[in-house]
């Protein structure tokens, strides 16, 4: 016998409708008896004389459910069936239910929610934000094409009001542990965002879940809140939100490249608060997102993990074909690894964790160990044994035919595709600084002007793969640079549709490098995406930076046969550069292509 | 923002709201659709005026506030300064070439009762060369039902709101049928009006005057809450109010010559009340005239061609398009071909939140105007909507004694396309007709789109 007695506060159902649900509840096979009642004392009282146990407390303003039943699956079973019932709409003409209402204005005034996330057209957006804003309640703004005279209005009126605005555009946040737009699951922890930038803020959550470290709270603000325009505005509020909030105990602050103003009343007012704030303010001689992460990671004490990375096939090596058997273990098998990649395959059991311990200095990361053990930080920094046996990544003739006609790539050209502004930004400045003017083409996928009447791209990934397949044919593309972005309403398998363009690209001879921004707590699999797209030909990279690194050496223009030699490793002491021309010594660095 | 448990209102792409859905938490989806065709950049910029808000509060809190109180009934000439071959009329401005027959119909009636014409025939003939002026009610401080053809010799109520001291007047009721307000004019409809004004005005006016000598001004707030808690919903259905209010006046009439007749009068015409309801909504929404950035809707009248409307913000501007014709239920053998499009001011009821917003007051009415129970509760929830707020003192039994959905917003109207619900008698359309049936009617949404298209234009250009 299984017996389930509980009292939900927030609903409210007339006593008729509830005899009723009683009623449905006990007829049910393997239910012995049933009471669903608001929580007076007549029917608590009811409730004790069926025998049931009723909390302390409970109000006629709560609703008291107690169910008794043969076993837990029966029991199970009318707890569904219940929940059913109390979530039925009254039929359309049945006076007795709301109709939806129709303007967050009317939501708020029926008590709705204490957070509004509105993504309507951007044209639209203004009106319903301003409901938001007028009724006391902080507003995601998801929706972009926005005028900046409206997001100007809406935020002064935000001062006013006392409540925060998150957007326009703003991709992501998470507040109190919910995603709300793009949001990656990512552990509870002492890290406070504050984003003026979605996929930025995307990136250093995820970093940060790598390493086992956890956020407060994600707070976007929407991309051009860093501009002398809007000012900072919700950046500045945001700021004094996480201050004030006793769960955060270090911000970073993330933007696109701010407008010089903006950025130095950012950098004055963290410098005034109490909590420590690492500034991620992308620019020319900035830090990128990975260094400010690692950054933040020390100042919290602690210790900065090898990123994860999947390095590509080398060339002459055909990509593998999806359903051929995985190669185990693999990450020993990788030479061209450069110090500090690591591997993320927790589908291969000599990856986790409590495994027998690989051969020193090849242990790959796991982001799934949390926390991170102080002692897995100096393995990654070591040089993995580069043995005999290392195929099939071993070169050409390794094992696996090659495709006929596959070419040693000698073609340069940079193109980065991208579904994430910040990210695309963030590659564009590391390319650039590597190879000047040569730095090739960057696209962002989810400007405005791509997204005007159609979906952004991590949700609706259409245009960009045209783009990419249009690449892949173009001699004068030798390196294509992408993100996939994974997460809350991001497209469920990124990679099913990027796979075979991927190996489209690498069959005409171009290098596919991809950004995989994710956690292991996603919806779509973080490792089950890299394994994907890493079969299909692509060198994958959970830093952006690390993955612009080595697409932008990658399409260095060199004298010497390609590719070039795998870096040195670092010195563990050593803080990470702020990104250079070509690889940097630090953990974050890419690897260098196979045959090293 | 962190305290409590996120609950979230979503509004837009369903995939955003089913990753919340999958995430557990809390959600109310808002069932959106884009504002009517024309309105975006109106209304944003209507929202953005930083008037808009304090605007709207200020005239919502007049509409709201105001404490209509019966004063006086006496002739439209003293009252309303009309002199010979002068009338007002229901709606927005209309000439003779594009009035309806109702009105037409009405105007001859009122030709003919103030004298200036002795056959229907001349009195056409007068009014189409102009020999007479005719101007809206709306702009004389009055409302008329139906045609609302107003003359000099006829008999009004004088209504002012104790709190905003404005005042407000409206012609006394006809009954129903042959009447001249749904634009007959044979010589019953004549007759009667002379009764109205040698018999049943001045034993009126005697009644109010004692009253209020004894126990002050009637307070029609209060009686009109106590009606719609008895099943009016003071546009339509108007018994309980009509009792009420002869109610409260039998004493002071009791006494006065040809008294039976006055009391047989009120107690055969169920709407008698209606013409005292609406001065009481005129009252109350004049109060919140003239409040610069307003969206609230101060005015919804029709003339039988056109439905217009006045904003708080907009001044005496009228915003039209084509009046609808009703959907209803016919009397006798009359059907929708004798329509004619919605006419009259007495959708100043629900301008102040009674009539069709208040449907949910009174299900013995709602298979007349509509349908289902469910019905009329719904109407009346649709419009809160629309609505700025719940009137404080009308309120509604089977709601929870929730208040009326009170203060329209032109702009609500023009984000959700949501348009008022208006009840109404249907007048035929051949004048001389009378009343055919009864109904619903849609207004036009043209009308309110200009309306806040603009108030947009009179947002003066913000800086920086």
């Amino acid at each position: 016998m299984s017996a389930f007695v509980e009292v939900r506060g927030g609903i409210y159902r007339d006593s008729v409708g509830l005899l009723r649900i009683s009623r449905e509840l006990r007829e049910r096979d393997g239910v012995e008896t049933a009471l669903v009642a608001m929580a007076t004392g007549l029917n608590r009282a009811m409730a004790e004389g069926m025998g049931f146990a009723v909390p302390e407390g409970a109000g006629p303003g709560e609703l008291l459910v107690a169910i008794r039943a043969r076993d837990d699956a029966a029991l199970e079973a009318a707890r569904q069936a219940l929940d059913a019932m109390l979530a039925e709409r009254p039929a359309a003409s049945g006076g007795n239910g709301d109709e939806p209402p129709r303007t967050v204005r009317a939501a708020a005034r029926r008590g709705g929610g204490n957070l509004v996330l509105v993504s309507v057209p951007g044209e639209h957006a203004f009106a319903e934000a301003l409901d938001a804003v007028e009724a006391g309640l902080d507003v995601m703004v998801f929706s972009d094409n926005v005028p900046v005279a409206q997001e100007v209005a809406l935020k002064r009126r935000a001062a006013e009001r006392g409540v925060l605005v998150m957007g326009p555009d703003c991709g992501t946040a998470i507040v109190g542990g919910v995603g709300l737009g793009f949001a990656n699951v990512v552990r509870p922890g002492p890290v406070g965002v504050v984003a003026a930038s979605g996929t930025g803020a995307q990136q250093v959550a995820c970093l940060l879940d790598h390493a086992g470290v956890g956020v407060s709270h994600v707070l976007g603000v929407g991309g051009r809140d860093t501009s002398a325009e809007v000012g900072g505005a919700s950046t500045l509020r945001a700021l004094d939100l996480l201050e004030a909030d006793p769960a955060t105990r270090l911000i970073v602050v993330v933007s696109k490249p701010p407008a010089p103003g903006v950025a130095a009343e950012v950098r004055r007012r963290a410098a005034a608060m109490a909590t420590p704030v690492v500034p991620a303010l992308l620019g020319p001689g900035e830090d990128d997102l990975t260094t400010a992460v690692e950054k933040a990671l020390r100042a919290l004490g602690a210790p900065v993990p090898a990123w994860p990375s999947w390095p590509a096939p080398p060339y002459g090596d055909a990509p593998r074909p999806p359903k051929a058997p995985r190669p185990a273990p693999r990450a020993p098998a990788s030479p061209p690894h450069s110090p500090g990649s690591a591997q993320l395959n927790p589908g291969s059991a000599p990856h986790s964790p409590g495994s027998a311990p690989h051969s020193p200095g090849s242990a790959p990361h796991s982001p799934g160990s949390a926390p991170h053990s102080p002692g897995s930080a100096p393995h990654s920094l070591a040089s993995p044994p580069r043995g005999p046996g290392s195929a099939p990544y071993g070169g050409a003739g390794a094992g696996v035919p090659p495709y006929e006609g596959v070419r040693v790539p000698e073609r340069r050209g940079l193109r980065g595709l991208f579904a994430g502004g910040t990210l695309c930004a963030e590659a564009e400045l590391i390319a650039r600084e590597a190879l000047g003017e040569a730095a090739g083409s960057f696209t962002d996928f989810g400007d405005d002007a791509f997204t005007r009447g159609r979906p952004h791209p991590m949700i609706d990934p259409g245009p960009r793969l045209e783009r990419l397949a249009a690449d892949a044919d173009d001699p004068a593309c030798g390196v294509l640079l992408l993100d996939v972005v994974l997460g809350h309403a991001a497209e469920e398998d990124p990679a099913a549709r990027l796979a075979p363009l991927v190996t489209r690209a690498r069959r005409n001879g171009a290098h596919v490098v991809i950004s995989l921004c994710g956690a292991r707590g996603d919806p779509q699999d973080l490792a089950r995406q890299a394994r994907a797209l890493n079969d299909a030909g692509a060198a994958v990279f959970a830093s952006n930076a690390a993955a612009a690194r080595h697409a932008a050496l990658l399409a260095t223009p060199a004298k010497t046969p390609s590719p070039p030699p795998a870096p040195a490793p670092p010195s563990p002491g050593e803080p990470p550069p702020g990104g250079g021309p070509l690889l940097g010594p630090g953990p974050p660095s890419a690897p260098g292509p196979g045959g090293g | 923002m962190f305290g409590q448990e996120p609950r979230v209102i979503t509004v837009g792409a369903a995939v955003l709201g089913e990753a919340l859905d999958r995430q557990a938490v809390p959600r109310t989806a808002v069932e959106w659709r884009p504002p009517l065709d024309g309105t975006r950049e109106a209304v944003a910029r209507v929202l953005a005026d930083p008037r808009h808000a304090p605007a709207n509060r200020v005239a919502v809190e007049r509409l709201l506030n105001a404490r209509p109180v019966l004063m006086d009934v006496c002739p439209a000439r003293e009252a309303l300064g009309l002199g010979g071959g002068e009338f007002l009329h229901a709606g927005p401005p209309i000439g003779w070439e594009r009035a309806s027959g109702p009105l037409r119909g009405a105007l001859i009636g009122a030709a003919l009762y103030e004298g200036l014409a002795a056959t229907p025939e001349e009195a056409g003939r007068l009014l189409e060369r102009g020999a007479a002026r005719w101007e809206p009610c709306h702009g004389h401080r009055a409302v008329g039902p139906m045609a609302g053809v107003v003359s000099p010799s006829m008999w009004v109520a004088e209504v002012r709101d104790a709190e905003g001291g404005g005042t407000a007047y409206c012609s006394l009721n006809e009954g129903l049928g042959r009447v001249l307000r749904y634009g007959a004019y044979g010589p019953e409809v004549i007759g009667r009006l002379r009764w109205m004004s040698e018999v049943l005005g001045p034993a009126l006016r005697e009644a109010v005057r004692a009253y209020s000598g004894d126990r002050g001004p009637l307070d029609l707030r209060n009686l009109m809450a106590q009606a719609l808690q008895m099943g009016d919903e003071l546009h339509n259905r108007n018994r309980a109010a009509t009792s009420l209010l002869i109610r409260e006046l039998a004493p002071y009439l009791a006494q006065r010559p040809r008294a039976r007749e006055v009391l047989e009068f009120v107690h055969g015409n169920d709407h008698f009340f209606l013409n005292l309801a609406m001065a009481a909504a005129k009252a109350s929404a004049d109060a919140a005239r003239d409040v610069p950035g307003s969206s609230l809707v101060v005015a919804m009248a029709r003339n039988g061609t056109d439905f217009g409307v006045q904003l708080s913000g907009t001044g005496d501007r009228w915003f039209t398009a084509p009046a609808g014709t009703p959907d209803g239920l016919y009397l006798g053998s009359y059907g929708p071909a004798d329509a004619n499009p919605d006419i009259g001011d007495s959708t100043i009821t629900e301008t102040a939140g009674l009539g069709g917003f208040a449907m949910a007051a009174a299900p013995a009415i709602v298979r007349f105007v509509g349908g289902e129970v469910g019905d009329a509760l719904a109407a009346t929830r649709r419009m809160y909507e629309i609505t700025f707020s719940e009137h404080p003192a009308y309120q509604i039994p089977i709601l929870g004694f929730r208040g009326t959905p009170a203060g329209i917003d032109a702009v609500m109207i023009a984000r959700t396309g949501l348009l008022p619900v208006v009840n109404t008698g249907i007048a035929g359309r051949v004048a001389g007709t009378g009343q055919v049936g009864a109904g619903l009617v849609e207004p036009p949404a043209a009308a309110f789109a200009q309306a806040v298209t603009a108030l947009a234009e009179a947002v003066p250009s913000q800086e920086g």
